[in-house]
């Protein structure tokens, strides 16, 4: 069931190339820097990158709040820039912060932003499930943080989009309010919303996405499904005492792995985890008169996967 | 007394749609009427001061009106205040907080498109003012107002008015920071009252600088509902004429310059 306009076509966003630039001529920075990636309808894909990698401005180009400098951009097939007025009962937007009167009330404003859609969301009910009930007649100034935050996420979804960007939907929340916030994203998924969100937390990227693009400097560095690209691969960690030969461990491992030590006494392994290999690994330690403790094999983080392709930490 | 964590379900399954773009303005308009009203700030300049100098000066001989009652005088005065401090310093301060609270940038991503909240704007400030001429009027009658002259003059001079002070409000509100419009909007406001022919007669100024002071729309505006409501003038073509410069003017430059983010 594709809505006119969409050229069957089955991503809810196509960027091609999209380069943004800021600053003077001379001194300007691109913000984005020939982004491509698409995001599948249906799905939830997150951009996933430190501060200033240009996550914000991407989402805001498909919003259609900022113009590329060149590229393309298709949301839900349509050009962001041009067909604004055809998009905009179709796609939710929560901004990064702000964006509700100081003075208004949450389910005044709520209320109001509902009123201009055909089928809106009941407001008591989305207020409720975003443990906002209480502060239906709060204004939005005396909100705490992560209250104005929720009640952002309701205005986005109130008048049941196809297609919501979220940016940064849980910066700045406690735990629950995380929580909740994640349950809504995945029943939005469930229901057939595609979402494309920004988060430079890992675990909601993991957590959420059917397809994660990382992003630095303006730039997709890696993309794919979050398995994808932990990989198969896991490690082996261990502690022993400091000093281990691991020329000679290594040796005995298959080709293509990796051993370290750092700091003195914490072994990283770095190879085809298979029960062979942690048999040899322990076989060489035993042989040579060496305790292992804290012997854990893992699964690479997302964060191991930007470090490696960034050189950077994901928070930094 | 806690709530169950899980609530009926939500449906959240795709149904976008606009409604038609009249109910959306006013929905909008009805949103920003209520805050307008509810806005403790914004009531000192929309009723509180038009009220205490309407009554003040009305019922004392602080001031010298010349010949002729007092409240016929200033009620003209006190309306033209009135739809000053609504359509120009109400509309700068609070657009220019919406401004730069993201609040424009947000609603523009709504299906309300920016020509529909102009129009919503448009029609809460004209709905204060209604509620603003509602009060004065009835407190200038109690206090012995006999106002003459054609209804159909007096409302297209409030309505010239309400277009000059809303162009030159918006144009604040777009291009200055929400700080500098507030503290600009405000000393704008207390400077028309005083040298504008509100309270103070502008004949007590020397003529040159008179004839200038002519020229301002809070001028244009009180000077033009004197004519009517005091003197009974049919068509009073220069003040209309003045208001109507200033609103091609203002309203030109709103939309030339006006920066929504």
């Amino acid at each position: 069931m594709t809505p006119p306009g969409d050229g069957g076509r089955d991503s809810a966003v196509e960027l091609r190339s999209l380069v943004k630039r800021y600053g003077a001529a001379g001194h300007e920075r691109r913000a984005v820097d020939g982004l491509t990636f698409s995001a599948a309808r249906g799905a939830v894909t997150a951009l996933l990158g430190p501060n200033g990698a240009g996550k914000t401005t991407t989402i805001e180009i498909c919003e259609g709040f900022r113009r590329a400098d060149s590229g393309t951009v298709r949301v839900l097939g349509l050009d962001p820039a041009a067909d604004g007025r055809a998009l905009k009962p179709r796609v939710g937007v929560m901004p990064q912060s702000g964006g509700v009167p100081g003075t208004a009330r949450a389910g005044e404003f709520l209320k109001l932003v509902a009123s201009f859609h055909a089928t809106p969301l009941d407001t008591s009910a989305l207020l409720e499930r975003l443990g906002l009930t209480e502060h239906a007649r709060t204004p939005f100034r005396r909100m705490s943080g992560g209250q104005q935050q929720r009640l952002s996420l309701a205005v986005a979804v109130v008048g049941r989009p196809e297609l919501v960007f979220l940016d940064e939907p849980t910066t700045g929340l406690d735990p629950q309010a995380r929580h909740a916030t994640w349950e809504l994203i995945e029943e939005l998924r469930a229901a057939g919303v595609s979402v494309v969100l920004t988060t430079h937390n890992m675990e909601e990227a993991e957590r959420l996405s059917d397809r994660v693009v990382i992003v630095d400097h303006g730039k997709v560095v890696a993309e794919g499904a979050p398995e994808e690209l932990t990989g198969a691969e896991r490690q082996l960690r261990f502690r022993a005492r400091p000093g281990l030969g691991l020329e000679e461990l290594l040796a005995a491992l298959p080709a293509g792995s990796a051993a370290k030590e750092s700091p003195a006494g914490h072994y990283l392994i770095e190879a085809d985890v298979r029960p062979e290999l942690l048999a040899t690994v322990t076989a060489w330690c035993a042989s040579h008169g060496v305790m292992t403790e804290d012997l854990r094999i893992e699964r690479r983080t997302l964060e191991d996967v930007f470090l490696e392709l960034t050189g950077r930490e994901l928070r930094a | 007394m806690t709530t169950p964590p899980k609530t009926a379900p939500l449906d959240l399954s795709p149904a976008p749609g606009a409604v038609p773009l009249p109910r959306m303005i006013m929905s909008q308009a009805g949103y920003e009427f209520r805050t307008v009203l509810r806005n403790g700030e914004q009531l000192l300049l929309t009723l509180i001061i038009p009220m205490v100098l309407l009554v003040l000066f009305s019922a004392t001989s602080l001031l010298d009106l010349g010949a002729g009652r007092r409240v016929d005088f200033l009620a003209p005065g006190i309306l033209a205040l009135a739809v000053m401090s609504t359509a120009f310093t109400g509309q700068a301060i609070g657009t220019g907080f919406e401004r730069r609270y993201g609040v424009l940038k947000r609603l523009g991503a709504t299906p309300l498109p920016r020509g529909g909240l102009i129009a919503a704007k448009t029609l809460s400030v004209l709905g204060v003012e209604v509620v603003q001429a509602a009060v004065i009027c009835g407190v200038a009658l109690g206090l012995g107002w006999r106002p003459h002259g054609d209804p159909g003059s007096v409302i297209v001079l409030l309505l010239l008015g309400t277009a000059a002070f809303s162009g030159f409000g918006l144009l604040m509100a777009g291009t200055l920071r929400a700080e500098a419009a507030l503290a600009a909007a405000n000393l704008v406001y207390i400077l028309l009252l005083a040298v504008g022919g509100v309270v103070f007669p502008l004949d007590k100024f020397p003529g040159p600088v008179r004839d200038v002071l002519e020229l301002l729309p809070i001028s244009a505006l009180a000077g033009g509902l004197r004519d009517v409501l005091q003197d009974g003038a049919a068509f009073p073509a220069q003040p209309l004429l003045v208001l109507a410069a200033w609103a091609v003017a203002g309203l030109a430059l709103a939309a030339r310059f006006f920066r929504w983010e």
